[in-house]
Formats: C-alpha cells, sequence, structure tokens
C-alpha cells in the first residue's frame, strides 16, 4: 500500500436526551469492536467522544479581551458526538469503515479528509 | 486518417492511460491535449502514424514527464509525487482496457453529486469540452467550469480511487456508472435537438458493455438505448411535432440499431438475471416488433414495478394496461398516483379521458400538461390535441 491518506470519521447525532441503557449498550459494544478492528488493522490514529454540546464554551478574540459564551458554536438539531481518525489507502476504503460506523450507531457518519 | 476522428475514438483512452501512469487529472488531460495539438500540427505534414493512439498516448506521456521534469527541479511537489508515480507504472501503450474502465467508476463515483458524474464523464472519457457540455446541459460555461475543478479537487483531496471497486461495492458501483449513461442519453433524448450527447451515451454504453461482458445490466442498457435512438427519424412529423409510437412510419425506424438493440436484449435476457435496464429495452423490444403484443408489455411491466416500484413505472404500465383492458381500466390506475407535477401524467390522463368521451376533462389535462412542458415537439402535439378535444372530437 503506497500513500496513506488519514480521514475524519464524524458521528453525527440528534439533540435530545441520552437514549436509554438498553438501547444503547449494544451500540457501544459494537463501537468498541470497531475501534479494536481499526487498531488491529493498523488503520487506527486516534478517536474520542464528545460530552453533551451544552458543555461547549465558545471563546472569540475581540480588541485584546477574550469574549467567552456558553454554548456550542453551532447550533442544529444535531451535533458531533465522537469522532475517530483513520489511515487508509483511499476513499473507498474510508468508506469501508464509514458504513461500519453507520450501521453500528444508525447514525449519519461524515467521512471528510485531513490535509496532508 | 484525421485527427478530429483518432480525438473522438481515443481521447478517452488516452486519458485514461496518463491518469494511470501519473495519478492525476490535471497532467493527464494536458498532456492529451498537447499531443493532440502536436499531431494536428505534424500528422498533415508528416502523414498519420501506424498506430495513432499509440503515438497520442507516447507523445502525451513524454510531453508530461519533460515537463514535470522542468517543475520537479523548480522543486515542485506536486510534480515530483507525479514523476514518481509515472517510474512506478509500467508503460502499456494502446489497449489496455481497464484504464478507461476505472476511470469511468472514479467518473461516476457515488461521492461526487450527480451532475458532477455526468460532467466529468463526458469531459474526460468523452472528450467534450467544457463550453460543450455547458451547453448541452443549459448551464452557464462559468457554472459547469467550476463543477469540473471541484469534482476533480475532490477526487484529489478526498483520494476517490482510480480502480475497478471490489466485488461487494461492484453492484452498487455499477448502477452509478449505469444511471449517468442513461441520464446524459435522456438529455439528449428527450431534447430533440442534442442529439450528439444520445451518440455519446450510447458510445460509452458500447464502451461499458466491452469491458464488462458479464453485465447484462449493462447490455440492457446499451439495448433500451439503441431501440430508443433508432426511432428518433420517425418521432417528429414533418411540421416538427412529436409522433407517437403507434402513428409512427416504421419505415424510418433505424433497422440496423433495432436488430442490435434486438439481439441485445435476447442476448442478456438469457443469462436469467433480469433488472431494470434489461426489462425497459425488453419493452422497446416488443414495441420494434410490431403489431405491438400489449399483454407482454404488461407483463414486463409487472416485472418492472415489482423490481423498481416507483409511480413512472405505476404509470407507463397503466398506458400498456389501456391497451389491454381499455381506457377505464388504466384510468382509474392513474388517478391512484401522486403525480402532479409530471408533464406525461397530464397527458396520459388526457388521452384516456379523451378515449373515454370525456372531452372537458379531457381538455383540462392537455392544458395542464402544455403548461409543463417545454420541448416545441410536444408543445405542438399536446396543442393539436386539446383543438381538436376543445372542438368536440374524440378519436379512437
Amino acid at each position: 500500500m503506497g500513500d496513506m491518506k488519514q480521514y475524519l470519521i464524524s458521528i453525527y447525532q440528534p439533540d435530545g436526551p441520552t437514549p436509554e441503557p438498553e438501547f444503547l449498550e449494544p451500540i457501544i459494544a459494537q463501537l468498541q469492536q470497531i475501534q479494536r478492528d481499526l487498531r488491529k488493522s493498523g488503520s487506527w490514529v486516534f478517536s474520542a467522544g464528545l460530552h453533551a454540546p451544552d458543555t461547549a464554551t465558545v471563546v472569540r478574540a475581540k480588541g485584546g479581551d477574550a469574549m467567552i459564551t456558553d454554548g456550542p458554536f453551532v447550533e442544529g438539531k444535531e451535533h458531533l458526538g465522537g469522532f475517530t481518525v483513520i489511515k487508509a489507502a483511499d476513499l473507498d476504503e474510508a468508506l469501508a469503515w464509514g458504513r461500519r460506523f453507520a450501521e453500528a450507531t444508525t447514525l449519519p457518519i461524515e467521512v471528510r479528509p485531513l490535509v496532508d | 486518417m484525421d485527427v478530429g476522428r483518432v480525438y473522438a475514438e481515443e481521447y478517452g483512452r488516452s486519458v485514461s492511460v496518463l491518469v494511470r501512469v501519473f495519478g492525476d487529472i490535471d497532467i493527464a488531460e494536458d498532456a492529451v491535449q498537447d499531443a493532440f495539438t502536436e499531431a494536428a500540427r505534424r500528422w498533415p505534414v508528416d502523414g498519420p502514424p501506424p498506430s495513432p493512439a499509440g503515438w497520442i498516448i507516447t507523445t502525451a506521456r513524454n510531453r508530461a514527464i519533460d515537463r514535470l521534469r522542468r517543475e520537479a527541479a523548480r522543486a515542485d511537489k506536486q510534480a515530483q509525487a507525479a514523476l514518481l508515480h509515472a517510474e512506478a507504472e509500467p508503460v502499456e501503450e494502446g489497449a489496455v482496457p481497464d484504464d478507461r474502465l476505472r476511470l469511468i467508476f472514479t467518473c461516476c463515483h457515488p461521492a461526487l453529486a450527480e451532475p458532477a458524474r455526468v460532467a466529468l464523464t463526458l469531459r474526460l472519457l468523452g472528450g467534450l469540452t467544457t463550453t460543450e457540455i455547458a451547453s448541452a446541459f443549459l448551464v452557464p460555461e462559468k457554472t459547469m467550469a467550476q463543477r469540473i475543478v471541484r469534482a476533480k479537487a475532490k477526487i484529489r483531496d478526498a483520494g476517490i480511487p482510480y480502480r475497478v471497486p471490489h466485488e461487494s461495492d461492484l453492484p452498487d458501483r455499477l448502477q452509478s456508472v449505469l444511471s449517468v449513461l442513461y441520464l446524459i442519453f435522456n438529455e439528449g433524448y428527450s431534447s430533440f435537438v442534442r442529439k450528439d450527447l444520445c451518440a455519446e451515451a450510447i458510445r460509452l454504453a458500447r464502451v461499458l458493455v466491452a469491458l464488462m461482458p458479464d453485465e447484462p445490466e449493462a447490455m440492457g442498457l446499451l439495448a433500451l438505448m439503441l431501440l430508443t435512438e433508432s426511432r428518433r427519424p420517425a418521432r417528429t412529423a414533418p411540421d416538427g411535432s412529436l409522433v407517437l409510437l403507434a402513428d409512427q412510419d416504421r419505415t424510418l425506424w433505424n433497422a440496423s440499431m433495432v436488430a442490435e438493440g434486438q439481439s441485445l436484449v435476447r442476448a442478456c435476457l438469457r443469462r436469467g438475471q433480469p433488472g431494470p435496464y434489461q426489462l425497459q429495452a425488453a419493452i422497446h423490444a416488443v414495441h420494434s416488433d410490431p403489431p405491438t403484443d400489449w399483454t407482454q408489455v404488461v407483463q414486463l411491466y409487472d416485472q418492472l414495478l415489482a423490481l423498481t416500484p416507483s409511480p413512472v413505472v405505476a404509470l407507463n404500465r397503466a398506458v400498456a394496461v389501456a391497451e389491454v383492458d381499455g381506457p377505464a381500466a388504466a384510468l382509474s390506475l392513474v388517478d391512484e398516483l401522486d403525480l402532479p407535477s409530471y408533464r406525461v401524467f397530464h397527458a396520459v390522463r388526457a388521452d384516456l379521458l379523451r378515449r373515454l368521451g370525456r372531452p372537458a376533462e379531457a381538455a383540462e389535462a392537455y392544458e395542464r400538461a402544455l403548461a409543463l412542458t417545454e420541448t416545441e415537439p410536444e408543445r405542438a402535439f399536446l396543442r393539436a390535441r386539446l383543438n381538436s378535444v376543445a372542438r368536440g372530437g374524440h378519436g379512437p
């Protein structure tokens, strides 16, 4: 495999209360399996889950001061719930991993290349 | 051997080979353009080379390497990468059919928006200029140029590969290729005037069938295009208005296209894996063998509807039902469909109402169809029908 590219795989989830454990647990188990498979194949670079968007804080630099506001920068019906950075030979390979995330979470998954 | 003809036949193949060699679409396009410019200068003087395609590919490759060496010497990283890529790739001049196949799959990758797939396919495999593609799709040239630039950037930055997809992805990905080719064809056919697009779509479908002889849907698509195109000369009257299939002068049909289309339909259906394109082609094949066996057409639409349940297919099926069970049965099927902005829906309803002796309702439906129709041949046809029902006549 020649040049490897890196891709950001983002999981977008709907706003609102956390689903019940009996719904969430099998999903988390599958996500952990994908993370193990990523490491085993040498494709894993980094991954993280995020706290809810209402824990976010936005900082803006304004005339020498930092202006701090509560809440996420982008308000919407969905938010970034977690992400994984992978190495892949090409987009098709990255999309194959993306598909596994989509199947496990039943959520839309964004696959986006990192600048080399 | 004139350069224009070689260009039409060999542009896509040459670009495909060069994309493989350099791993970069822009370098490949520039190099092939350079080579054709050189050919236009030299062939009329020196005479054409024994293998024009091979000459173009070798010339393009050599010129690109010279240029990249100069740029690489100035520490251009992209040029250096392309040179390394070229050194690692063996030279295989001429007939490496896989290169075109790879590039078709790249151009029709589902990660690109559909209009971008269409534009890239026409540009890289068909050799059409941005100006030609823009005018064919009635889009400003600047918009089309941006669309192509953005698509090429995405291929490069997102790493859309130049290869035939893995077995597991192949059915979906082939579907995307077929639908791009059919879109190109339909754009040409429904416009009545941009028939170059039909010829280009047929040419590309032929390439695909030659490269993927085991895919019956590719064959089905080629057959569908040929059978549709075969009727073009009979499709408009001398006054420019649309002529319906039943009223066409069959002696005007292109007999060799009909024969080829019908033999392709037989060949693909023999594989026993019917798909939407094969079934649509089979329906056209029945029409191409008049008088139309409408019972068989209804059966084929039943199969098509089972595979691709859509209101448009159901509408077409209802047209066939009208011939078997009469217009009343067909109208009750049509009235269940929700296609208020589809001109054909209103035209079909109008025709059924006319045949049922309900001229006022027919006239209203013709008016609606007219309001949604843009091409002049269809408008002329609908106006004539509207006038006739308005005068109280109702035909057969």
